[in-house]
């Protein structure tokens, strides 16, 4: 049985097709932006963002497709996972980045870590030598 | 072995949402699988202990849904953002590392604000200094003070927002001062 497509089919469809495209075309972005930006900590910004509304999309678009409700909160889950861990990853490879100096100062405007890091490193060697002395 | 015990209305939401989980993962909503998700769940809550997450006890449920529309708002604008900058500027764009003081001691509420804050893409957390609350943050084309400054006031409105969620009392009360004077 293939009931005639009504004016809702046709809606759902384009929607999810307007979805799908955006959504890949968000992947995009980020091959470009890893392949185009300069140093770890701006690909970062390009490898791990756009994907979230990518991710999105796509799922936005399955879910209008399959038109069952049980799916709905299976990737409602997977996406909000994909929020949890998206932002933990970003930073703990931001900060080793930092850390390493994988980053190109002359890029940088402001660096509001770097005084706070040197302090802290001399405040460190400081303690290190009062150890050694006693 | 001395435990702390949590009480179940704080362990409520963890529960929930594993059960959630679990009839996500089935794909089933029955009665009779839900019950044996939440028996799972409070078996698993007890053998795996966790440190219970520190809740206010407050979650405005008005705040969050504008707050979450917004968020989604701002994230696609960014990502577009992003898009562009991928493409027009790719490898000279300037970035900038920015120190933002947040008001909020809670540890929820600055991990929910780092959440926030690097899910819309052009901005990082790169350091969070727990003692003073501060969190350090990469802002994608920050060219000059004028941006860093807008980075840091879309940094404290997110936070301000969240404590408008889901805030203790008395960091609503001085928020609401702050903006009031």
């Amino acid at each position: 049985m293939s009931p005639e497509p009504n004016a809702v089919d046709t809606l759902i469809d384009a929607v999810s097709a307007v979805f799908m495209v955006v959504g890949a075309l968000m992947s995009l972005a980020a091959a470009i932006g890893l392949l185009r930006f300069p140093d770890l900590m701006s690909r970062m910004h390009a490898a791990t963002k756009p994907q979230v509304l990518g991710l999105f999309l796509l799922l936005a678009a399955v879910g209008l497709q399959l038109r069952t409700w049980w799916v709905w909160p299976v990737l409602l889950v997977a996406w909000i996972f994909q929020l949890l861990t998206v932002p933990v990853s970003a930073h703990m490879v931001g900060r080793a980045g930092y850390r390493t100096k994988h980053l190109h100062k002359e890029l940088l405007s402001t660096d509001e870590l770097e005084a706070v890091v040197v302090k802290a490193a001399k405040a460190a060697r400081d303690s290190e030598e009062n150890d050694g002395g006693m | 072995m001395s435990r702390q015990r949590v009480s179940l209305r704080q362990e409520l939401p963890l529960l929930v949402w594993l059960v959630i989980v679990w009839g996500a993962l089935w794909q089933d909503f029955s009665p009779g699988n839900l019950l044996l998700g939440a028996l799972l769940a409070v078996a698993v809550a007890r053998l795996f202990y966790l440190p219970p997450v520190e809740l206010s006890g407050r979650f405005n449920v008005l705040k969050a849904v504008p707050f979450a529309v917004v968020f989604l708002g701002r994230v696609v604008a960014a990502s577009c953002q992003v898009f562009y900058l991928a493409v027009a500027q790719g490898p000279k764009v300037t970035n900038a590392v920015v120190a933002v003081p947040l008001r909020s001691h809670s540890d929820l509420m600055v991990t929910a604000t780092g959440h926030v804050i690097s899910l819309i893409p052009g901005s990082l957390v790169v350091e969070v200094d727990r003692s003073t609350s501060t969190l350090y943050i990469h802002g994608l084309n920050v060219r000059n003070g004028e941006d860093v400054l807008k980075l840091r006031k879309e940094v404290r409105d997110t936070e301000a927002g969240l404590i408008r969620i889901m805030g203790t009392k008395e960091e609503l009360a001085a928020l609401k001062q702050e903006v009031g004077a």
